[in-house]
């Protein structure tokens, strides 16, 4: 037993102060003294810190940062020195599952595959295959994403094909194309080193990225410290560290953003030249932002105007600058105009594709990035535009298959989207791998029905039994990280590669190996008649996914598993002329609008609505980049008298998504136990609710119950915790979920988590069991308690560990 | 002069455009985007007709019967569902073109008269109709393939 630090109390770990050169920290946590270490990256946040895997007797027994690895310098988090226990605990599925009279019950992996593919093929028969829909990840590895993504639109041919990606990251990267014409980050991690100023734009990073978050810190204690600026309704770790916090009222970034523009215009803070060589768009932005004078945006947001000047002030001054985005932003209200307003704030300062400056639009999940890169979030492979009937065609040609099976008639399906369409019933099949939208989507009540529907054939692969996979008519127990090998990207571009370190357990099988068992069994095709999926395992994948970017801004050409495998993890673009990968793409600020290599014609930020590809070639701004310009709209729920409260999710710096890993550390699980409802101290002491209490939280979809924590938040403004389901045997409605509304970004499909307007009040314990919905919600967990006792010996769940 | 009849043309078209969004946006709340998006469109047009009013003033305007002809057309009932939806947002379509059309000769005839008041009136809204056209276009374009072919 070897541990660095209790990462549970420090969760940050000690400075090691610095400017220009981020010093090594080693941190370690091992149960047992390794046989031997075997390389990988953590995928607990989107951080993906090099890390290597400690085995001994077949079994995973710690971890250790990678001092070697651009990333984390060594350095590990609480999730990343903790969650890895997951791979070890007896609740993992172990055998394939098919629902049989309303209880799923061992099966054979033959029995369940040759199921799978008998559905598949009579859905296609009648209803093609656009009644058939894929639900995946921020999880999975660039191997089996690509594989399902050919197999989705080369192999099928359907449109409807997203991940929860949708939930964590799609603003990412609609901003980073609405702004720039492609996905793809400007930045590189190494900006933080020796910037001026960093500017975090609704992202809790002490708390989200809690390594990158120990960069900023040991920059902070060091020379020439940054200037740090934060805008997030709650006072949260990250901003207490801020020189100035700006604490706007839930879904008004927008205003806010505007505001700091328009200061940054009228004190003459911005670059001419650059503006005039480099962009396009800006006479609109002027005279849009003109109008959110401090005053005003102080009427809009509540930001006191004195805190925004003196942002623009600090702003106007710095010589260079890194942006972040997160969520705060991401799930808001305006969700891609604000983004873009970060991105424009770089541009009209010039301050991109040079050391110390760069945008982060931050990713939610750790391999989230891939999701995007290889078109498992609806996107075509590489960066690809749907609408440009060449890339479509260059696809084709790469896959060999006619171009016509690739849907490309209009924007690929979105996972609200999808949803709806199984609500309707004209999708009849959903595969989901790997993610939870039973405690993850918006509005739950609906998804749980949506899940149940009898005419939905629901097919779930997960690592364990989890409020969604239970649900399934055909389970396949997966192999996770360290039990397969495979890459994945971070959001600076960096490409990690991650061993198998130990066998699966029972007869689980990795996400790539299902994919292409599928894949054989439906017995796809490309025009020669020849099998479509060429490869037969994670190096053949990768292999093929490099043709598919050669030449494309996300280049992996110049990459190999051996690379990969000697220290750090590279950063894309690798080619022949970046081989040992590129630290900041749009170094020249020729970025990638042109007609040709764009990945979108751009939308309209309000309704969403796409630009032709006649418009954009009248307009084509052949590299210069688009200054996006948006007014502020109030949200589409506010709180009034009945629902007189705002209400915000988000994450606690325990636990991932659903803790389905998270909670499986003890540890973690103990470190924080429970939902809570954040309230401000004005609020709580109101209504007569002391820290402890418990609260009753009602929205217009649906209600929780949960124990109060008063203070750090603004008055008027309620916070709950997202990753809270019921798998671990707690009955009362505690999902954050319940309450979220189902509304999206009209340009990324992002819903929006960050705003519904919720009433609360104040109950005793006793009227926990007195709770109405309280034996709907018991109903879902006997079930599990039923299915556990049916295939007791196939899988065990035991108690905490 | 007949500038007259052709502001009761556009008033009672934008007016009908407007009422057809918020009763779209009522009919099929179940969609994610439906509801919010047409009560931002129809709160565009409902801006419009706020600012005809002054230009009915100066030319008045002549009741013309072919919008709600038009409407009575087009709209038939409540439609629920997925066929529905792809048939309202194809009716709404057809009534914003005509709204479209409207202020493209209204803006011709305004450059006659040297109204640049009326001129720039409808250069404005024309831009707000042809993104309320826009999006109907894309929203369209997304449900068609679903309802016609995977639907039922």
């Amino acid at each position: 037993m070897h541990e660095t630090r209790d990462s549970i109390k420090d969760i940050w770990g000690g400075r090691t102060p610095y400017y220009g050169s981020w010093p090594e920290r080693v941190d370690e946590r091992t149960l047992e003294e390794p046989e031997r270490w075997v390389q990988s990256a953590c995928v607990l946040c989107s951080n993906d810190c090099g890390m290597d895997i400690g085995v001994k007797d077949g079994k995973i027994v710690g971890v250790r940062g990678r001092a070697v690895d651009r990333v984390n310098h060594g350095r590990l988090g609480p999730k990343g020195l903790h969650a890895w226990e997951a791979n070890n605990s007896p609740d993992r599925l172990k055998y394939p599952m098919i629902k049989r009279n309303g209880k799923l019950e061992q099966a054979s992996w033959d029995e369940a595959m040759e199921l799978i593919v008998r559905r598949s093929r009579e859905i296609i028969e009648k209803h093609t295959s656009n009644a058939i829909g894929f639900y995946t990840t921020g999880q999975l590895f660039i191997e089996e994403y690509y594989t399902l993504g050919v197999i989705g639109k080369a192999g099928l041919g359907t449109p409807h094909m997203d991940g929860n990606t949708r939930l964590c990251t799609a603003t990412a990267a609609a901003s980073l194309m609405e702004s720039f014409g492609s996905d793809g980050q400007p930045g590189s991690y190494t900006d933080l080193d020796t910037t001026e100023l960093i500017m975090l734009a609704g992202h809790n990073m002490s708390n989200t990225q809690t390594v990158l978050w120990t960069r900023i810190l040991d920059r902070l204690s060091g020379a020439k410290p940054p200037v740090i600026i934060v805008i997030d309704p709650r006072r949260t770790w990250t901003a207490a560290k801020a020189d100035v916090h700006l604490a706007p009222r839930a879904g008004t970034n927008v205003a806010v953003l505007n505001g700091l523009q328009n200061l940054l215009i009228e004190m003459g803070k911005i670059d001419p030249e650059f503006i005039t060589q480099h962009t396009t768009g800006f006479e609109v932005l002027k005279k849009t932002v003109s109008s959110y004078t401090p005053e005003n945006v102080e009427k809009l947001t509540g930001v006191p105007e004195g805190d925004l000047r003196r942002a623009a002030q600090l702003i106007g001054e710095a010589k260079s600058m890194v942006s972040t985005c997160l969520q705060g932003v991401y799930q808001s209200n305006q969700a891609t105009a604000a983004a873009c307003q970060v991105n424009n704030i770089h541009l009209l300062r010039g301050m991109l594709g040079r050391q110390g400056c760069g945008v982060l639009q931050m990713n939610g999940q750790p391999t989230a990035q891939n999701t995007r890169e290889t078109g498992c979030d609806g996107a075509l492979p590489a960066f690809r535009n749907w609408d440009n009937p060449s890339h479509i065609e260059e696809l084709a040609r790469i896959w060999n298959v006619n171009p016509v099976i690739i849907p490309h008639w209009s924007a690929p399906t979105h996972a609200m989207q999808l949803f709806r369409y199984c609500e309707e019933g004209s999708i009849k099949m959903l595969w989901i791998s790997a993610t939870n939208p039973a405690v993850s989507m918006p509005d739950l009540a609906r998804i749980r029905e949506i899940l149940d529907k009898r005419d939905l054939f629901l097919v779930v692969q997960d690592a364990f039994l989890t409020e969604t996979s239970h649900r399934a008519d055909v389970l396949l127990p997966a192999a996770i990280w360290g039990e397969k090998t495979g890459t994945f990207t971070n959001v600076d571009r960096t490409v990690h590669i991650s061993y198998k370190a130990v066998e699966p357990p029972g007869e689980a099988r990795s996400d790539l190996d299902i994919f292409l068992d599928y894949a054989r069994r439906m017995e796809f095709k490309d025009k020669d008649g020849q099998p479509l999926i060429k490869w037969n395992d994670p190096e053949g994948a990768f292999e093929a996914w490099k043709v598919c970017t050669e030449g494309r801004m996300c280049d992996y050409s110049g990459m190999t598993y051996e690379k990969l495998s000697k220290g750090s993890g590279i950063q894309w673009p690798c080619n022949e002329k970046f081989p040992d990968g590129a630290e900041r793409i749009y170094t020249n600020f020729v970025f990638n609008t042109g007609f040709e290599d764009c990945e979108t014609f751009g939308h309209d930020l309000d309704t969403g609505a796409v630009t032709s590809l006649q418009e954009y070639k009248a307009i084509d701004p052949k590299g210069k980049a688009w200054l996006r310009a948006s007014d502020y709209h109030s949200p589409h729920e506010s709180p009034d008298e009945e629902y007189p409260f705002w209400l915000t999710t988000g994450r606690i710096v325990y636990h991932f998504h659903t803790r389905t890993k998270t909670g499986r550390s003890k540890e973690l699980y103990d470190a924080a136990a429970d939902a809570f409802l954040q309230i401000s101290e004005t609020d709580a002491s109101r209504l007569g609710i002391k820290e402890g209490d418990w609260v009753e939280v009602t929205s217009r979809r649906g209600m929780v119950q949960m124990q109060a924590a008063v203070g750090k938040i603004e008055p008027g403004q309620l916070f709950i915790p997202f990753h809270y389901g019921y798998w671990d045997g707690d009955f009362r409605p505690r999902a954050a979920n319940e309450l979220t509304i189902t509304e999206w970004d009209p340009v990324s499909k992002q819903p929006h988590f960050k705003y519904a307007a919720v009433k609360i009040s104040k109950i005793s314990p006793q009227q926990l069991s007195e709770d109405p919905d309280k034996e709907k919600q018991k109903g879902v967990f006997q079930s599990i308690g039923s299915l556990i006792d049916t295939i007791s010996g196939a899988i065990l769940i035991g108690g905490r560990h | 002069m007949f500038i007259a009849n052709y502001i009761g043309l556009l008033h009672g078209s934008e007016t009908h455009l407007k009422d057809s969004l918020l009763k779209v946006a009522e009919h099929h709340k179940s969609e994610p985007d439906i509801e919010y998006i047409c009560q931002m469109l129809a709160g565009w047009s409902d801006m419009h007709i706020q600012h005809l009013e002054h230009f009915i003033k100066r030319y008045e305007e002549a009741k013309e019967s072919e919008p709600d002809k038009l409407q009575k057309t087009l709209f038939h009932g409540i439609r629920k569902g997925a066929l529905g939806l792809l048939r309202d947002l194809h009716d709404l379509y057809l009534l914003a073109t005509e709204v479209e059309i409207s202020y493209m000769v209204i803006t011709q005839a305004s450059q006659a008269l040297r109204d640049d008041e009326l001129e720039k009136f409808c250069k404005d809204a024309i831009k707000e109709t042809e993104r309320q056209i826009n999006w109907l276009k894309t929203r369209l374009k997304q449900s068609a393939p679903q309802v016609l072919v995977a639907a039922g």
